[in-house]
């Protein structure tokens, strides 16, 4: 199977080693990052590439760019790990719209195309008989559509409830155990690399909800978008709040929730008890879904990471060539 | 409350029959068992809801159908809930915002934990609310979310799980 990877930050460099060291028949033949890219329709070298991209800072020639790739490129599977940009979705949106009217399957990590455009791309691949697959824009590693799709399938799920950034998460932890301000917490983050230098996106819910918005449509269809969410960050608690809710015997988490026979999609900070099975540390991440059938079942695991991300890049890319592309 | 009631068919639903008729909503029954009982009589217990006027004729109700009241217990709130609230709370009179949930009659704040930790610096309050039923309790937090709104405060809630 052939893949064409786009971006090559922390998520694209987790996908391209892992492919490199493991041999799981996959066929890199195009590779490009915001300042240029490589193609060869008889594979790349990863490892070469990959020591190019960390001498240089770029990954090939400055001529050949993401989108070329995505419209010229020789390959069954688009692997799109660009950046996210929740505002227009680009350059993701362009690159993700031309592979799949091409006929060809897309592995995204990216949440601003699906969150903007759920349902026109996912009508765009089923018009053109390919998967579009987006494993990675929910909680990491953790493999929460594949569940939703398919390990309770037949299910009617009434309830999507959980602790889906690891950013928030680790500040929350951090000012519980030790007392800390948010701003000390936060520049704590910071300093471990969990928060970006601009941390607006994470702390004031927003990205919470761009994966509540992508749950709640993969779950029920339901068009739901970002100006839906009821959307409420951590960025105006307190040490002492978190001190009192420890006086109960319970903690401070930022929930994002979807619950559609109570009308409440939200995004909020949220008292739980200490043993709760969302009350999960540092930048873990946790996962509720409740159906008719299965009751209530939670996973737990890294929200984040270059190699915990590209695992749920490549669970997606070995379904589609187990399931979807035929002759190799 | 503890009534007892004769063990014979029909008679546990006679000896509730006189609780709906009074208006009350019936929460939980229990059924005991003793050996050491006088024969053919049942100890039930009996929890339920209702408004503190119509308390007397319940009582007469009840006795007039030849059950008996052992024990009659009474908590008029039974419901509790703490959310925190964070910002300017005594600048944004915080009597007034515990006023709203108490005024309602079916809803009060029964306990405060503040914190202040400077001048001019948000403060921090873990409140309790008692209320006497789940949806005067929804009442209440909506009245909390309007008034958190109103004077810029931020209202944590307990995560409620439930479909």
């Amino acid at each position: 199977m052939k893949v064409a990877i786009l971006g090559l930050g922390s998520v694209g460099r987790g996908v391209a080693s892992m492919l490199a060291k493991k041999d799981l028949g996959i066929v890199v033949t195009g590779i490009a990052d915001s300042r240029g890219g490589v193609m060869d329709p008889a594979g790349i070298d990863l490892a070469a590439v990959l020591e190019q991209k960390a001498k240089t800072g770029c990954c090939g020639e400055p001529s050949i760019r993401g989108e070329d790739i995505a419209r010229n490129g020789d390959y069954d599977v688009l692997v799109e790990v660009t950046p996210t940009d929740i505002r227009t979705g680009e350059p993701a949106l362009t690159s993700i719209r031309t592979a799949l009217s091409r006929g060809k399957h897309v592995v995204t990590s990216n949440k601003g195309p699906l969150a903007l455009h759920y349902t026109e791309l996912m009508r765009l691949a089923t018009e053109n008989g390919v998967q579009l697959r987006y494993e990675a824009t929910v909680c990491g590693a953790i493999p929460i559509i594949q569940t939703l799709q398919h390990g309770l399938a037949g299910n009617e799920v009434q309830a999507v409830y959980g602790v889906l950034n690891g950013t928030c998460n680790y500040i929350l932890t951090r000012m519980a155990d030790e007392g800390l301000t948010y701003d000390q917490a936060l520049a704590e983050a910071r300093e471990m690399g969990y928060a970006e230098a601009d941390p607006t996106f994470d702390v004031k819910g927003i990205d919470t909800a761009l994966k509540l918005v992508i749950l709640a449509n993969t779950i029920w269809k339901n068009g739901v978008t970002l100006r839906d969410i009821d959307c409420t960050g951590i960025d105006l608690l307190t040490a002492e709040a978190l001190t009192l809710a420890g006086s109960q015997n319970c903690t401070i988490r930022l929930i994002g929730e979807v619950i559609p026979g109570r009308k409440l999609l939200s995004v909020s900070p949220r008292i739980l008890p200490k043993k709760h099975p969302l009350v999960v540390r540092d930048t873990l991440n946790a996962v509720t879904v409740v159906t008719d059938m299965a009751g209530a079942i939670t996973q737990v695991g890294k929200g984040a990471g270059s190699v915990e991300t590209a695992s749920a890049v490549i669970g997606d890319l070995l379904f589609i060539r187990d399931c979807h592309v035929k002759g190799d | 409350m503890k009534i007892e009631v004769k063990d014979a068919p029909g008679q546990l639903v006679a000896a509730l029959k006189p609780i709906s008729e009074a208006g009350g909503n019936i929460i939980a029954v229990i059924h005991e068992w003793d050996p050491t009982l006088r024969p053919k009589t049942r100890i039930v217990h009996v929890v339920l809801d209702l408004p503190e006027d119509r308390v007397d004729g319940l009582v007469e109700g009840l006795t007039s159908k030849g059950v008996s009241i052992l024990r009659m217990g009474e908590e008029r709130l039974l419901m509790k809930r703490s959310v925190i609230m964070i910002g300017h709370l005594m600048h944004t009179d915080l009597s007034d915002t515990v006023d709203q949930i108490d005024r309602t009659g079916f809803a009060e704040v029964v306990e405060i934990h503040m914190t202040m930790p400077g001048i001019a610096q948000r403060s921090s309050a873990l409140l309790t609310v008692s209320a006497t039923n789940r949806a005067h309790m929804e009442t209440a937090m909506e009245i909390l979310r309007t008034v958190a709104k109103k004077k810029e405060l931020l209202l944590v809630e307990p995560m409620e799980e439930g479909i």
